[in-house]
């Protein structure tokens, strides 16, 4: 009975401590490295050769920053984390501003629909990621078919050059991220009580007030874990800027795969990671707590 | 059930098939058990009632090999089980959620303990059909446990529990999950079946009109002791404890000093002025030390005038009358202040229609109808 | 009683409009004739003729395919596992940092979670290909099964297994004949889950694929940064039937056992 319960727990841990745990460490380790023109293009920090005391003695002196403060240098990286932020930012408010609608009119069908537009939501999530990304290519070029409609249409002569621009980059990530918010904000409201709005028009509100008072205050739980959802993915997001967005799209997601795989430097590289890991604490931190406010409102 | 002859805790030559030695289970600092002695003898119906949390469960789950026991020993039939799972002990339980397994049938759940025994495969089925009929089961075997009814989950619970004929069987809070008139029905063919099997059962209920119903004995737990282990009459007319007295059935406390204790009677004091009340004496009471009188609602007279040749009578006026039905609860507020409980069976039409609220009543006992215990 | 009121009429068409618009563009023209895929040139199905002809992504499909396999399977397999550990195992050293590490490749953006195992290969001289990518896929998808599981798990009534065992049975003859069959929905699910984000990861397998070893998606990426191309199109087309199918089917079946089971609990009462 000991033994499998030492085996249940030991499996699994130590497999992600040398998968999970490890790696990471091993970034920050490189991350500390210096650059070197060879395969792999760095020079471990922690030379060994010595015994280990020795190896960690010389890694403590030689503790160094200098791919950091490379970071804080060149101002391409710093706009890269800025312009991610910005376009984060701008991306969860779209998707609220179009996920919203939908997951309150989900929550006000009758109930015997609520199960296939739920499916309808969730359907698009199943599907492969990359290809919801691509089928926008060909209806936002500028032959595509958005300007081919707007064209025939007559609202523009001339056709509007919305691929790789930051705009193609918002359409992409309200796409593919909008089940994200959608499901959250429907989960809140789909326990709205149609009892509360009467009692509220009872008490002498509005409509409107009605619905700012009650349905928005109820729905508070769902906006907020929907928002996290889409905004802490959409800040490392690498597929949507390098398909979608131009070349002056900047995003961190690239500009870490760019420095590694065109670029070669490593270390670089993986400062670039470790500090895009120190910005993601923050509203992962925040996420979980308001999700375990949720948890324990709900005993 | 309880006749004369079933009484083997009464024959020092009997052979108990479970006995607790100085059995102490810890959960860190928290005690459940506290050094507990106790023997439980074949073909026993023998119930565990207490409070939740008092330790009643543990008690049970160590004889199914569920728990582990801190200290002490517990043996069955003579062995000693410590280390011994629960896969190796001719024990069985029906546990409270009724745990059927929601994946296999009636009868597959029948055959589950079955076929991880020595039983040749060719005598399950004639085992599995024979239960079926003892739980009157037969046309549900092919049923998934969620096509079944409350009643219907606890039959095939208790026919799975008994199908490899264990020696003792373990009920948790076997009724627990039924309405009350299908429970009282479940209560007769409970014993009926223990009966007609002849397996010793031991039942944990915190139910205590329950215990009194199905048991032989009854052991009245609290805190992880052992407060009375006795026939369910026994524990009632005689409850060797305050704790005991309130905890089954309806009764009324009157607290005071010990005046005096001769043999089987003892007086107790209660209130300057008036005659002390006299009463059966309780173990372990001592003149000059404190004390309680407990007494039964049923056993108390009420009536206008001053009964005559009765020592135990106490004025009192009527605060509230509860009508149940087939009785009437008289509440009487005393000149001391306390309330007691008065109970008397409404046989006639018509009985004690004189009585109503704020009318002046005496109450009246006999010398033998409550109880002195220490406190 | 609710009532949809026009401005939940319209949210909503927008809002399914929205979301598959741009699939149904994509499906109707892998059946165009012309090589420019925004102008219609008439029905025709050459473009699926010559995705069958083209070995590089038939090659890389049987690689995702057996990646997705393989890697879902462990992630199952370990997922399940650290479930337990998660819902049963109480305290022991570690298990902060251990729910921790179930946790965090969630929230991980992909890029680091490829760049730190890449890196993680080359410090231990493993070659890349596709054991590397399965490595990878199984230790990212087994956290989503741990967690898909462990919901399953936290209502799962313990005193099953104790009657399991109670009736004869040792832990594990109890975990196998018990515990697995009721939790199973969970567990396969946990599956499904862990073989669409193995089929669909394009990031993670980039970092760790080798030379050897190309993944349907990294194909399908490097084509398409190349621009639109109907045979994309048509490869876009087979992966959004499979899965509708595959969706719808899975859906039917459970809304029929919900069904059945409503109807069973009818006649026991």
């Amino acid at each position: 009975m000991n033994f499998s319960r030492k085996a249940l727990i030991g499996i699994p841990y130590v497999w992600l401590l040398v998968l999970f745990l490890v790696p990471f460490l091993i970034v920050f380790k490189i991350s500390l490295s210096d650059y070197a023109i060879s395969i792999p293009p760095y020079t471990p920090t922690l030379d060994t050769t010595n015994g280990w005391w020795a190896g960690i003695r010389e890694l403590w002196a030689g503790w160094d920053f200098e791919n950091f403060v490379f970071l804080t240098q060149d101002d391409l990286y710093w706009k890269a984390y800025l312009s991610s932020l910005k376009i984060a930012v701008i991306a969860t408010l779209l998707t609220l501003l179009v996920g919203f609608p939908i997951a309150y009119g989900m929550a006000s069908a009758p109930p015997e629909w609520r199960t296939s537009l739920l499916m309808l939501v969730i359907l698009p999530f199943w599907t492969s990621f990359l290809i919801r990304v691509y089928a926008w290519i060909g209806i936002l070029s500028n032959e595509g078919f958005l300007n081919q409609f707007l064209m025939w249409t007559g609202i523009t002569s001339e056709p509007l050059v919305i691929l790789n621009t930051d705009w193609a980059v918002y359409i992409g990530i309200v796409y593919t991220y909008l089940p994200f918010m959608v499901l959250p904000i429907y989960s809140s409201l789909e326990k709205l009580d149609e009892s509360l709005i009467e009692a509220a028009l009872d008490l002498g509100c509005t409509r409107i007030g009605a619905f700012w008072s009650v349905t928005i205050h109820l729905a508070k739980p769902g906006v907020i874990a929907g928002s996290f959802l889409v905004f802490i993915p959409t800040l490392g997001e690498f597929v949507i800027p390098s398909l979608l967005g131009g070349s002056k799209t900047l995003m961190i997601g690239k500009v870490l795969w760019e420095e590694f795989f065109s670029n070669r430097d490593w270390p670089v590289a993986a400062a670039v990671a470790v500090i895009l890991l120190m910005i993601l604490i923050v509203p992962i931190v925040l996420f979980q707590q308001n999700q375990q406010k949720q948890r324990e409102a709900a005993k | 059930m309880n006749n004369a002859q079933f009484a083997p805790w009464e024959d020092p030559a009997a052979k108990p098939l479970i006995e607790f030695k100085g059995v102490t289970k810890n959960y860190g600092t928290f005690t459940a058990i506290d050094n507990i002695d106790l023997k439980i003898y074949p073909r026993e119906f023998f119930a565990l009632l207490g409070p939740s949390g008092c330790g009643k469960t543990t008690l049970m789950r160590m004889l199914g090999g569920f728990e582990t026991v801190t200290k002490g020993s517990i043996t069955i039939d003579g062995e000693d089980m410590a280390g011994i799972p629960p896969n190796k002990r001719a024990v069985n339980m029906m546990f409270q959620s009724y745990a059927l397994f929601p994946h296999l049938s009636v009868a597959d759940n029948l055959a589950f303990g079955l076929k991880r025994s020595d039983m040749p495969k060719s005598e399950i089925q004639g085992r599995v059909e024979e239960m079926l009929r003892l739980v009157k089961l037969q046309k549900f075997a092919g049923r998934k446990p969620h096509q079944l009814s409350g009643g219907q989950k606890q039959r095939v619970a208790l026919a799975r529990a008994l199908a490899k004929a264990p020696k003792l069987l373990l009920l948790d809070e076997p009724l627990g999950a039924l309405d009350k008139k299908l429970r009282q029905e479940t209560q007769f063919e409970l014993m009926d079946i223990q009966e007609k099997t002849g397996t010793t059962f031991v039942i944990v209920t915190h139910d205590q009109e329950e215990a009194m119903t199905v048991a032989s004995r009854i052991a009245v737990m609290d805190d992880g002791k052992l407060v009375q282990v006795d026939t369910p009459d026994r524990i009632y007319e005689a409850p060797n404890s305050v704790y005991v007295a309130d905890f089954i059935g309806d009764v009324n406390i009157i607290e005071g000093g010990v005046s005096n204790v001769s043999g089987e009677a003892a007086e107790l004091s209660w209130s300057e002025g008036k005659p002390a009340i006299k009463g059966v004496s309780g173990e372990r009471i001592q003149k000059g030390s404190s004390g309680a009188f407990a007494i039964r609602p049923e056993k108390i007279a009420i009536s206008r005038d001053k009964p005559v040749d009765v020592h135990n009578c106490v004025q009192g006026v009527v605060e509230d009358i509860a009508y149940l039905g087939n009785m009437s609860t008289y509440y009487v507020r005393l000149d001391n202040g306390s309330l007691i409980k008065a109970q008397t069976a409404n046989s006639r039409r018509i009985a004690r229609r004189g009585l109503t609220w704020e009318d002046s009543v005496w109450l009246s006992w006999t010398d033998t109808a409550g109880i002195i215990l220490p406190t | 009683m609710r009532k949809l009121s026009w401005f939940n009429v319209v949210s909503l068409t927008f809002g399914f409009a929205f979301l598959y618009i741009p699939m149904v563009i994509l499906v109707v023209y892998s059946f165009n004739e012309s090589k420019l895929v925004t102008v219609w040139a008439g029905f025709s199905t050459k473009w699926y003729g010559e995705l069958m002809q083209n070995e590089a992504f038939l090659d890389a499909a049987w690689v995702t395919l057996k990646v997705a396999v393989i890697s879902s399977t462990i992630a199952t397999v370990l997922g399940t596992m650290a479930a337990f550990v998660l819902v049963r195992s109480g305290r022991f050293f570690g298990r902060t940092l251990f729910s921790g590490m179930i946790y965090a490749p969630l929230v991980m953006p992909e890029v680091i979670t490829g760049l730190s195992l890449l890196l993680l290969f080359i410090a231990i001289g493993m070659d890349r290909g596709v054991m590397t990518i399965v490595l990878a896929h199984g230790t990212f998808s087994m956290c989503y099964v741990s967690v898909v599981v462990s919901s399953r798990m936290a209502t799962f009534d313990e005193s099953l297994e104790e009657a399991a065992m109670d009736l004869g049975c040792t832990g594990w003859d109890a975990f196998k004949s018990v515990t697995l069959p009721i939790i199973s929905p969970a567990v396969i699910s946990g599956w499904l889950l862990a073989f669409t984000l193995s089929l669909d990861d394009l990031v993670i397998a980039s970092f760790t694929a080798g030379p050897s070893a190309t993944t349907l998606p990294i194909k399908i990426f490097s084509s398409v940064r190349l621009g639109v191309s109907p045979e994309i199109n048509a490869l876009s087309t087979i992966i959004i039937a499979l899965v509708a199918i595959g969706v719808i089917t899975a859906s039917i079946a459970s809304k029929r056992a919900i069904v059945r089971q409503r109807r069973d609990e009818q006649v026991a009462r």
